[in-house]
């Protein structure tokens, strides 16, 4: 398996073919599907694959091709959907046993989009159970394994999305970035992972875990199919009320634009805990786009090495509230019990795994009568200073440059039964979700075992053109052999 | 960070109370756990307490957005028949649940 992304297929050059009818779309889904079979045993990344639909979908674009109609920018295209995503009749289960035997009535916005563009949805993908984790050894289905070495973590909590690019299951993934969730797998699987601005992607359907943080992402082979799908999916949404009411540009087109004269911030405040080899793809990347024509500046974010507070204290309280409804009336499963009160209770013990337990035990805590300015009211005002210090930060810097995880992919049950180490995972995520501004990791070579190493780029809120001019110098650069 | 043997931060009591506003119940291992748990966050989350936050604004949102409304006309919903199907237990187009009234709760 080579870690290097840029030797798989992109989506843009499949559905270029497919589009042009030189090759169908479901030769494009049987390839995938005999990958699929052949390395899934050992890497776990679907809760349900799909593949009868899948064939069907493929038969009918192709069918579109040949009689002269156009599916759509992403005809063939095959995608993976992180199991939050709603899908109508196709089981939803956030990997928790609570929503076993549910079936969504509706059908997701961005799965709306992507069928409409021409997209095949080809599975359904493992998580961290309601997307909380760092490594995807929460699921009540067992743990998705990295496909650079199934030893070891492919990261979460999207980490069956990501390890379905980093395998070749599917062309693109789809996941949802609460605190890292889409960014840290990335890194950890050697693919490119975005999370936009808060609200550029509409989040209708998607099963809420934190509503002030969560956005849907893509995880791709290269910047330009990150672009793509970005251009597919983005936009104003009526049913989301919290997507922003306006036009994105084209992001494929905003990457034409090299880096010369661009502003790159190095923060010079950052959390310490990177490990040796991280640190030193970093230093790396700085030198490849000074040499690309860009300016390194120094910046300071003093509040960033808070933003692991903040957000263990704000996710885990929107969490609380959010997961309340799972109470074994509406939907999944129940534990019967004498009265409702009761039924409640035995209904969700069972249901939710430890880490979900735990979260909605300190949500409750800190939102709790007595705790909540102590704690979530606290937690809010250091939100603040965050956003702050980035706004500053972006004054003097176009783009930000971090680690994107302080470590390659790490073997599993490496973070014991310490939560707080697995929360460690995210430092360098987290800050950014607070803000909601966006941020993307690039693979960018290999660290310690020859595994991928990434480097997050940051910009401010609605700056995705700039931060993906960035990204694509980053693999161009390394691509083209500079480093 | 180790976790303390004996909890500073919070009680088994409180940790119990907690757990029945979320109704979620917890066996007396899990108490336990959580507790040293919840403890270990709970000192590590005490590095903001040094900040002075007395004039900074909570920020609940990122992109605020006030009174988001739609066109007040009538749209199709949800097909009931659909939703009941996958519910864990409905009667005469309603959800079913176990009683409610009448017990001490």
């Amino acid at each position: 398996m080579s870690p290097d992304s840029s030797s798989r297929p992109t989506a843009r050059a499949v559905a270029a073919e497919v589009r042009d009818g030189s090759r169908k779309a479901l030769d494009v889904v049987e390839q995938h599907l005999a990958v699929i079979a052949a390395r899934e045993p050992e890497i776990h990344a679907f809760n349900v694959v799909l593949a009868d639909e899948a064939r069907a979908a493929a038969v009918k674009i192709d069918e579109m091709v040949s009689a002269g109609e156009d599916p759509g920018p992403l005809t063939g295209v095959t995608v993976a959907l992180k199991d939050n995503m709603c899908t109508r009749g196709v089981p939803t289960t956030c990997s928790s046993k609570i929503l076993a035997g549910w079936l969504p009535p509706y059908d997701a916005t961005v799965v709306h989009k992507l069928r409409d563009a021409g997209a095949i949805v080809v599975g359904k993908t493992n998580l961290d159970e309601f997307a909380m984790g760092s490594s995807t050894e929460n699921s009540a289905f067992g743990p998705t394994h990295n496909p650079h070495d199934v030893t070891r973590v492919p990261g979460g909590s999207s980490g069956g999305s990501a390890a379905s690019v980093a395998a070749g299951f599917t062309q693109v993934g789809f996941g949802s970035d609460t605190g890292g969730s889409i960014r840290q797998p990335a890194a950890l699987c050697g693919v490119v992972g975005v999370k936009p601005t808060y609200g550029y992607v509409s989040r209708y359907g998607l099963i809420a875990f934190a509503s002030s943080l969560d956005q849907i992402g893509p995880f791709t082979n290269s910047v330009e199919d990150a672009a793509l799908m970005l251009d597919v999916i983005g936009g104003h949404d009526p049913l989301d009320s919290t997507s922003i009411p306006q036009q994105h540009p084209s992001l494929r087109e905003a990457i034409q634009q090299d880096v010369t004269g661009l502003r790159i911030g190095r923060i010079t405040d950052l959390p310490a805990g990177a490990d040796a080899d991280v640190v030193e793809r970093l230093e790396v990347a700085f030198d490849t786009l000074r040499a690309a024509g860009a300016t390194i500046v120094d910046v300071q974010v003093p509040a960033f090495t808070f933003g692991l507070t903040a957000y263990y204290l704000i996710a885990p309280a929107e969490a609380s509230s959010n997961l309340a409804r799972y109470d074994g009336v509406r939907y999944g499963m129940r534990v019967e019990a004498a009265d409702t009160n009761a039924m409640y209770g035995v209904t969700r013990a069972a249901g939710f795994g430890e880490e979900v337990k735990r979260r909605i035990m300190l949500g409750t805590y800190a939102l709790s009568a007595g705790y909540y300015d102590a704690y979530y009211g606290k937690a809010l005002k250091v939100r603040r200073l965050i956003s702050d210090d980035f706004e500053r930060a972006y004054q003097h810097a176009d783009a930000l440059l971090t680690p994107t995880s302080p470590s390659v992919a790490f073997q599993f049950g490496a973070k014991g039964d310490n939560p707080l180490a697995m929360y460690l995972c995210d430092t360098y995520t987290i800050p950014s979700n607070l803000s909601g501004q966006p941020g993307m990791n690039v693979p960018f070579g290999t660290g310690a075992h020859g595994l991928p190493v990434g480097v997050q780029v940051l910009a401010g809120t609605l700056q995705e053109p700039t931060m993906f001019r960035v990204a694509a110098a980053l693999e161009r650069e390394l691509s083209g052999g500079l480093q | 960070m180790p976790e303390p043997d004996v909890p500073v931060r919070i009680t088994p009591a409180a940790v119990a109370k907690v757990a029945r506003l979320a109704r979620l119940d917890v066996t007396a291992d899990e108490l336990q756990r959580m507790t040293a748990q919840l403890d270990g966050m709970l000192e590590h989350f005490a590095d903001i307490d040094a900040l002075d936050l007395s004039d900074v604004e909570p920020m609940t949102q990122p992109f605020p957005l006030a009174n988001v409304f739609r066109a007040d006309v009538v749209q199709p919903c949800l097909d009931r028949d659909e939703v009941l199907a996958v519910a864990p237990a409905a009667e005469d187009g309603r959800f079913r649940v176990p009683p409610i009234i009448g017990l001490e709760l």
